[in-house]
């Protein structure tokens, strides 16, 4: 088992617990923080792809990283944006409440 | 008809038929015959647009039609007796296409020849006197537009009969004669027995149409033409006859018997004779002017002019001393007519209804006439016959007029003097109708009735009927004269003399009455000569003829015995009450009940013909209903059940799956938004499985293709 | 084992934990705290791997920003109150199965398809060199970031702002 695999089992496993926080959770917040870690879990299988793959001084992978990084912090701002607005209107962030347009 | 047959005519202008004389060359008068009947139809129809209050205009367009139409009348009369005079045809025909059916065509016609001449002059003077005499009886009656209406169509259809040439023409007239004489038998149509007698007349009349138009038919296929004269190729010449005589009708007769029986039937219910006299007493219930004009001059006499007008198809295939059954038949029923009118006449108390028989009888005698005969003796009577009965019924409406509407001769009595002038022009009409010798035209025209019949070859049995009927016509004048103008007043209030447009026209008949017995005496047989269109020299020996003077003496015999009879026992012991029994009544009580019930002629017809008709009705009306009524009730009801079942096929099914249609339209829409609910952690979910998937897809696919070693 | 020290194992249980418990406490901020610490792993992994400039990016973006935006709004979105009785969503079976499906798709395709072990040199990556990269052959991406984020932040404004007299004027 290379190093490699060792780093992208472990991006595979956070992943898989965002997605779990994300499908999981009754809050609406708690999908947000559970994209934030899939986004991360990405980020760190690019890092790992960066340094053990080839051509590293090419710096795709760390670029891709930053600007992940940068993408993600400004959809968490709206994202959050959201669920405050949906809060304010409603008095909830409970997720199976939030069905307004059952038909 | 009449613009159809215009065009026909314009077209028989230009294409004039083979052998033919050409229209534009025959005499005015003949081109324009059609004037006559066309004046007084048009009269009537402008009349019928007018309003009831126009009396003055309607009374005006008819008396000027008719007026019109007598001088054109003369015109033709004149025309005829200058072709006479001149020895030259005295038979004007015109005929033109009317139907054209191809290579074959019915023609129609019309014909100036001296029977018709003669008429049309008697049909148009006497129609126009009436019409004259309607003005003053008819002035109180609401309806007088419709009346001169009426009376002008039917003078117009009247002399279409009389100048027709074709048998399917006359017809057609006829049928108008029939129409308006029913309309104005019914005049007075709010009368139930007024209504009840122009139905009878109508049906009566209707059933010897349907024998006549049997013999139109018959006569049509045989000969392949309608025309009476057609230069040689007429129904009634000689081509023809020929035809006729060759081919067998039935019972043993030729066709030419078959078709002059059938004819004589129209004849016979037009003219009343017996067996379809019936109606004729009844017709008494319209206006009197009616009754003179159509009862006793004109229409009942289309019957005996239609007779002479077939006379030669009557006459067909008999030699010098013998007769044919056609004739033979005619001459028995005329006489038996004769007969039975004035038997029955005698025990009437109608003032109209004793003229009404006598009329019937009359019009025996002119059958006999024309039967044993020939044309001229039959239609002189009818000529003179026409203006005394015609001034015998004026006289009666001036009387009931008088008598502010009474018409039983029981309840008057004495109007001599209350009447002068009715009275001596009644006295006139009387005596020439009982044939008093020698001053009066029906002495002279009876009389050569009743000589013809004593020389017939068939039998004397006409002979001694008619003899006996000359009696008692002067019997029963005499009592109705007696009755009704001598003795004392025996009814309420007053009797006045009617007005002088009333008692004009009776002055001018009673003078025609006694006038026109000179062109008839043996003498000079003016009247036979003119008919015939040979010359007729004025000859006393003409009395000279074997067995002619005798005969006259006996027949004024007769007539003497029975004026004397009636004055004995009605004039000389005159009436003293309404009441009172009449004399004969009280010597023989049952055979004058018969008489006064008519021989119970109309009673025979209720229990036989009337109650088998009434049953074949029944009869007919049970098939209308039950079945015909019951197969469209069936297919009526068939498409109601259809059309229920369409209806319940449409809303069950069709609307139902419709509706169902709709409602799994809106489950589904239902389920549709249901999905659409915006439950976002489904979405995830299946998001997430869906990534699951694919991502699966895609390895499974790259380890398949080699690029992934799995 | 997978060649790697025990500085990878540690960072690796601090994320694990983390996230870990950021997936089952009930109290929201404990779940945001905890990401944080997620956070902090993940930052170590990076520092380890040689990506300097990433580990210190998420330092400062993940747990200085996004962490703290995470907790501001879990604290304005708390009503008077409110408690979550249910920690877990309806179906969270299934939620939890897919998860576990995922993991095993990606970990199972790990397994099996990786090469056998290659050495490869740390690489030497300074900061001159990056911003160099950032200015020349990223240069796009950069401006288009900046773009998003300038866009973003003005969205995030108005979608959060309350809505006050819009709805008056509504009416």
């Amino acid at each position: 088992m290379t190093p490699l695999a060792a780093y992208l089992l472990l991006a595979a496993l956070v992943f898989a617990i965002g997605l779990g926080i994300a499908l999981t959770r009754r809050a609406a917040i708690l999908v947000l923080i559970g994209i934030e870690l899939m986004l991360n879990a990405a980020n760190l299988n690019l890092i790992a792809f960066w340094r053990f793959g080839p051509h590293p001084e090419a710096l795709t992978g760390m670029m891709f990283a930053i600007f992940s990084i940068a993408v993600a912090a400004a959809e968490a701002a709206v994202g959050l944006g959201l669920v405050i607005a949906y809060h304010r209107h409603s008095r909830t962030a409970d997720l199976d409440a939030m069905t307004r347009m059952k038909g | 008809m009449m613009i159809a047959s215009c065009a026909s005519l314009m077209s028989a202008l230009v294409e004039p038929q083979m052998g033919a004389v050409l229209a534009c060359c025959q005499p005015w008068i003949v081109r324009n015959l059609w004037l006559i009947p066309a004046l007084p139809m048009a009269a009537a129809g402008l009349i019928a647009l007018l309003k009831q209050p126009y009396k003055k205009a309607a009374a005006g367009l008819a008396i000027g039609s008719m007026f019109a139409s007598f001088l054109l009348a003369l015109c033709a009369f004149s025309r005829v007796l200058l072709s006479w005079h001149a020895g030259t045809e005295t038979r004007y025909v015109l005929n033109f296409d009317w139907l054209s059916m191809g290579a074959s065509s019915v023609q129609l016609g019309w014909v100036l020849d001296p029977l018709a001449a003669v008429m049309l002059v008697m049909v148009t003077f006497v129609g126009l006197l009436i019409f004259i005499y309607s003005v003053g009886y008819m002035a109180h009656d609401v309806n007088f537009t419709r009346f001169f209406c009426f009376l002008a169509l039917f003078a117009g259809g009247m002399l279409g009969v009389i100048i027709a040439n074709s048998l399917l023409l006359l017809f057609m007239c006829w049928e108008i004669v029939g129409l308006t004489s029913y309309l104005l038998i019914g005049f007075w149509y709010f009368k139930p027995a007024a209504a009840a007698a122009a139905k009878k007349a109508f049906l009566t009349t209707r059933i010897g149409d349907i024998f006549f138009l049997l013999g139109i038919a018959w006569l049509f296929a045989q000969t392949g033409t309608t025309l009476f004269y057609n230069y040689g190729a007429g129904a009634i010449e000689s081509g023809a006859l020929k035809v006729l005589l060759s081919q067998p009708g039935a019972l043993g007769l030729t066709a030419a018997g078959g078709i002059a029986l059938l004819i004589f039937a129209g004849a016979a219910g037009k003219s009343g004779q017996i067996p379809l006299h019936v109606w004729l007493p009844d017709a008494m219930e319209g206006p009197t002017p009616v009754s003179a004009l159509i009862h006793a001059a004109t229409m009942v006499a289309a019957g005996v002019y239609l007779v002479a007008r077939v006379y030669p198809l009557m006459d067909a295939g008999a030699g010098p001393g013998q007769t044919t059954v056609a004739l033979t038949v005619v001459a028995w029923i005329g006489a038996a007519t004769a007969l039975y009118g004035a038997l029955v006449a005698m025990a009437q108390n109608d003032i109209k209804r004793i003229l009404a028989y006598s009329t019937v009888s009359q019009l025996g005698y002119m059958m006999v006439g024309l039967a044993t005969g020939g044309v001229a003796v039959g239609m002189f009577h009818l000529i003179t016959h026409a203006f005394f009965k015609a001034l015998l019924f004026l006289g009666a409406g001036s009387v009931i007029h008088g008598c502010h509407d009474e018409q039983d001769i029981r309840t008057m009595g004495g109007l001599r003097k209350e009447m002068p002038a009715t009275f001596y022009t009644y006295m006139v009409g009387m005596l020439a109708l009982s044939g008093f010798p020698i001053f009066f035209s029906g002495f002279w025209s009876k009389d050569a009735i009743v000589g013809s019949a004593h020389n017939w070859v068939g039998s004397q049995g006409p002979f001694w009927m008619l003899l006996t009927g000359a009696l008692l016509t002067a019997f029963y004048m005499t009592r109705q004269i007696a009755l009704v103008f001598f003795g004392k007043w025996r009814g309420d209030g007053h009797a006045h003399e009617s007005p002088l447009v009333m008692t004009a026209p009776l002055g001018i008949l009673a003078f025609f009455a006694v006038v026109l017995g000179v062109l008839g005496t043996p003498a000079w047989p003016w009247f036979t000569g003119f008919l015939e269109s040979r010359a007729v020299p004025f000859d006393w020996a003409g009395f000279a003829e074997p067995g002619l003077l005798p005969l006259m003496g006996v027949a004024s015999l007769i007539v003497f015995a029975g004026l004397g009879l009636g004055w004995m026992l009605y004039g000389s012991k005159p009436r003293e009450t309404a009441e009172a029994l009449d004399p004969v009544e009280r010597a023989l009580p049952t055979p004058f009940g018969w008489l006064a019930h008519r021989l119970y002629f109309d009673e025979l017809y209720g229990v036989t013909v009337l109650r088998w008709y009434g049953w074949l009705a029944g009869l007919s009306g049970w098939l209308d209903t039950a079945v015909w009524g019951g197969l469209v009730a069936l297919v009526a009801g068939g498409f109601r059940e259809l059309g229920r079942v369409n209806k319940a096929v449409d809303t069950k099914w069709i609307d139902g799956s419709f509706d169902k249609g709709c409602e799994e339209l809106v489950t589904g829409g239902g389920v549709l938004a249901w999905l659409q609910a915006g439950r976002s952690p489904g979405y995830l979910r299946l998001l997430a499985f869906g990534v699951l998937v694919l991502a699966g897809l895609a390895l499974l696919a790259s380890a398949v293709s080699g690029q992934v070693r799995l | 084992m997978f060649g790697v020290g025990v500085p990878f194992f540690l960072a690796s249980f601090i994320t694990l934990v983390g996230a870990l418990a950021a997936a089952t406490m009930r109290n929201l901020v404990h779940c945001a705290l905890s990401l944080t610490v997620a956070f902090g792993g993940l930052a170590l992994l990076y520092l380890q791997l040689g990506a300097q400039f990433a580990g210190f990016a998420q330092i400062l973006v993940y747990i200085g920003a996004v962490a703290i935006l995470v907790v501001f709004a879990i604290l304005l979105t708390r009503g008077v109150g409110t408690s979550l009785i249910h920690v877990y969503a309806r179906k969270w079976g299934l939620g939890l199965v897919i998860a576990a499906g995922v993991f095993a798709l990606l970990g199972w395709a790990l397994v099996t398809s990786l090469p056998g072990a290659q050495a490869v040199a740390e690489p030497e990556v300074s900061m001159l060199e990056i911003g160099r990269a950032l200015m020349s052959t990223y240069v796009l991406p950069l401006e288009i970031v900046a773009v998003l984020l300038t866009v973003s932040l003005i969205g995030a404004v108005i979608v959060a702002m309350p809505e006050g007299k819009t709805k008056e004027d509504g009416r």
